[in-house]
């Protein structure tokens, strides 16, 4: 069946990448961002666990530029996938699957997703 | 030929086997997080501080740590739903395969066991 000349119908690389399909791998992304972040958090709490001078140490890692933008990112994630996430539970039922509300819906959640992890920070600091 | 009615082979779950159950698990495991990680960002916006008395005085809340180990252990079956998806779209090769399907699966279990495992130790602790 392996046949590497045979003609092939144009791929993902092809298409100018309309808001839906970012927003899709958008999702996966940021779901494994998170998967890993769960890591952190498990560390956090078993750091704190550990007592004053371990959870210094971490929260001392933490605070540094690498810490903060990967904070900053899980904060996005969070935001971005759960939105998203209720999107996708919209959809599950049926509603809002047609191109104009999937386009307006992916816009809504990005903004969501941008103003919430603003308003988180502006709220934490 | 199988003489099975088609019926019959629905209700014996078909060759799709689980794919309806880890369908509802992700959904449902979904919603439990929304409100979960409404209560969880809500509560670090409430925190004094981060530092170690302020974490171990709020983990020290029995229903805190009651929704904390409902939230490590939900996170840590819905990380592993996706990720096992993910897995099983990009990773083809059949070893590398199972191979990363039993890692994350340990993974996720150990993540899972040590938050819960840290979250009685400072309930008990305090």
């Amino acid at each position: 069946m392996s046949n590497p000349g045979r003609p092939l119908s144009p791929h993902l690389s092809i298409y100018r990448w309309p808001i839906t399909m970012v927003l899709s791998i958008l999702h996966r992304m940021t779901g494994v961002a998170m998967s890993i972040g769960l890591i952190v958090l498990a560390a956090w709490l078993m750091q704190a666990a550990a007592g004053p001078e371990a959870y210094l140490g971490f929260t001392t890692a933490m605070s540094g530029v690498l810490g903060r933008l990967f904070l900053a990112g899980w904060s996005f994630a969070f935001f971005f996938h759960a939105a998203n996430g209720i999107r996708h539970l919209a959809w599950d039922t049926g509603r809002g699957f047609d191109k104009q509300n999937a386009s307006r819906s992916a816009w809504i959640v990005v903004g969501f997703a941008a103003l919430a992890t603003a308003a988180f920070w502006w709220v934490a600091l | 030929m199988s003489l099975k009615t088609p019926l019959g082979r629905v209700l014996g779950l078909g060759s799709a086997k689980e794919g309806t159950d880890h369908w509802w698990a992700q959904r449902v495991s979904a919603v439990a997080l929304v409100l979960l990680g409404v209560w969880f960002v809500i509560s670090l916006l409430r925190l004094e501080s981060l530092t170690y008395l302020d974490v171990i005085r709020f983990v020290g809340v029995p229903l805190n740590a009651i929704l904390l180990s409902l939230l490590s252990l939900t996170l840590a079956y819905h990380s592993y739903l996706g990720v096992q998806v993910v897995i099983e779209d990009y990773v083809h090769a059949p070893g590398a395969k199972v191979v990363s399907l039993l890692l994350s699966r340990f993974a996720h279990a150990l993540v899972a066991i040590a938050a819960v495992y840290a979250i009685l130790v400072i309930g008990i602790g305090s």
